[in-house]
């Protein structure tokens, strides 16, 4: 009971804070009197805005309404420029599964066989110690000029950010197998196979599950870098794209859905993990 | 008279970065159908030379012949019990057994599987439980699994680790009791490494001393006099027993280190018959 209103406590702190948040940010936003000493030229320039000292950052109310606006035709789609925002997300979400897909099958593979061979293990870390800081945007060039497809070169970019913590968590999960475990095995003469599907795997799965939730969080951080970059479509296109147009409320809104689908991404995770898990 | 179905000939470890060996010229054998228990104190090698028995470590010297071969590898004819259960702790106490069973019978269909589990399940009471996962096991609960996995695969010859030992009296006491009526029953070739006193008295046919590492040899290997189908409440009454505790006791107590005459015929006492 007392977990249950603990929880609770929490729920109502949180939207206080919520609330707080947002009423903070509507009073910054929300001009006094007018702005006196305005040079005139500027003021042409900026419109009402200057004019009346209200800021041109929009206010929890607009992002509310433009949002309502976004969510109610989510999937037109008008021309290479104007797509509902549903569409853009799905185009991102797209090149995340693609490349954290193409991850997923090469560093859990890869992964265990590093994790069996201590030889293979001292003699690949090296490539993977230089290979796993190298920022996203840092590889974009290279795979332009190499795949000569903007649309291929973000998926090898979500591909190559997300595979090493996967491959080094795999890895140190198959590594680490319980001595025990391998013994019992070993004594009922399991075969190959069967030791790595029904021990090794199992074993490792709470090591593995924690390395996709590093990866594909890596996935949807590099995305949005990797989509202003190439353009054309998607989530990171879109913030660039109203960037340009000035439409700051939509860029707030694309934050906003970015966090949302990231946190989706991250619990979906974690909850095949604890399905996964095992408890000693 | 019998051929051994154990029988250890030489057997030395060596481990790197040490000048001595942990035991060496260790000789014993196990007949057919014997319980054997093997007591010695710690740092001796007594969990080496059994998972040499398993076929989980080499030796550096000497042989392990098992029903006329030499032993090379872990072999589904010998089941271990390990002393820390050694769970696969994902699987269910059904699938834990079963994994046992599949890897004996690779071919048998899943209700054959299961039925022959069930079977092992009862014999260890842990009928109901078949469903739950080790973490929500008692200690002793753990054990029993841990001895149905072993006897589910019918081995010829049942290697123990110091069972009990991470036990509670209490549920010490009842699994022992357990295992006295299950190996009543089967008969089958039994190798324990224990260091509680009792626990050897009531359960083994012969007991084998060994003395404290490193150089460890057997220094004397004692036959159990006390009348068979000894039970745990009576073991005390039985007018061998204060004789043949005293001796055991003392041996562990006086730690002796040094080296028999012939390593490989060990004395050999009979101790706790009646007088």
């Amino acid at each position: 009971m007392s977990g249950r209103i603990a929880d609770l406590k929490a729920v109502m702190l949180s939207l206080l804070l919520f609330a707080l948040f947002l009423g903070a940010w509507h009073l910054a936003v929300t001009g006094s009197g007018t702005a006196a000493n305005v040079d005139p030229e500027y003021a042409r320039l900026m419109g009402a805005a200057a004019m009346q000292g209200t800021s041109a950052m929009p206010g929890p109310v607009d992002i509310a309404v433009r949002l309502a606006d976004l969510l109610a035709h989510p999937f037109y789609d008008r021309g290479p420029n104007d797509k509902g925002i549903g569409i853009q997300l799905a185009y991102s979400l797209g090149r995340v599964l693609l490349g954290f897909g193409l991850a997923v099958t090469l560093a859990i593979p890869l992964g265990f066989v590093i994790g069996t061979s201590p030889l293979l293990h001292k003699a690949l870390d090296p490539f993977i110690q230089i290979l796993k800081p190298i920022s996203p945007l840092a590889w974009m060039p290279l795979a332009l000029y190499t795949i000569r497809d903007s649309g291929k070169s973000a998926i090898f970019v979500i591909f190559i950010c997300s595979v090493w913590p996967l491959l080094l968590n795999t890895a140190f999960g198959v590594a680490s197998v319980r001595r025990e475990w391998l013994n019992v095995a070993r004594t009922l003469e399991v075969s190959r196979l069967r030791l790595a599907f029904r021990v090794i795997l199992p074993a490792a799965a709470p090591t593995i599950m924690t390395g996709l939730r590093i990866s594909i969080g890596i996935a949807w951080l590099v995305i949005v870098a990797a989509e202003m970059l190439v353009g054309g479509t998607g989530i990171g296109y879109f913030v660039w794209n109203q960037w340009n147009n000035l439409s700051i409320a939509d860029v707030i809104i694309a934050i906003l859905l970015i966090g949302l689908v990231g946190m989706a991404l991250d619990q979906i995770l974690g909850w095949i993990g604890r399905r996964l898990g095992y408890q000693e | 008279m019998d051929r051994p179905h154990i029988s250890i000939q030489g057997l030395q470890k060596q481990f790197p970065g040490t000048d001595r060996p942990t035991f060496d010229e260790v000789w014993f054998n196990v007949m057919p159908g014997e319980f054997v228990c093997l007591i010695g104190h710690s740092g001796c090698g007594k969990t080496t030379l059994l998972n040499m028995l398993a076929g989980l470590e080499r030796p550096t010297g000497g042989a392990i012949i098992v029903g006329g071969q030499e032993v090379t590898g872990p072999s589904l004819d010998r089941a271990v019990i390990f002393q820390s259960h050694a769970l696969l702790p994902w699987m269910t106490v059904m699938g834990n057994i079963a994994f046992a069973v599949r890897s004996k019978w690779p071919n048998w269909k899943s209700a054959q599987v299961a039925s022959h589990c069930q079977k092992y399940i009862d014999l260890v009471n842990l009928t109901g439980a078949e469903a739950k996962r080790p973490v929500h096991l008692s200690g002793g609960m753990k054990q029993r699994v841990g001895i149905a996995r072993a006897l589910a695969i019918q081995p010829g010859i049942m290697l123990m680790d110091e069972p009990f030992s991470a036990l509670d009296a209490l549920t010490r006491g009842s699994l022992q009791d357990e295992l006295v009526s299950i190996s009543t029953a089967s008969r089958q070739t039994t190798f324990m490494i224990t260091h509680d006193i009792d626990e050897a008295m009531l359960l083994a046919d012969r007991i084998v001393l060994m003395t404290s590492g490193p150089d460890a040899r057997v220094a004397e290997i004692v036959e159990n006099g006390l009348p068979r189908g000894r039970t745990r409440a009576e073991l005390h009454h039985y007018p061998g027993y204060y004789h043949l505790r005293n001796h055991l006791l003392d041996f562990l107590v006086r730690r002796p280190a040094g080296r028999p005459a012939d390593p490989r015929h060990p004395p050999s006492t009979r101790i706790g018959a009646e007088h």
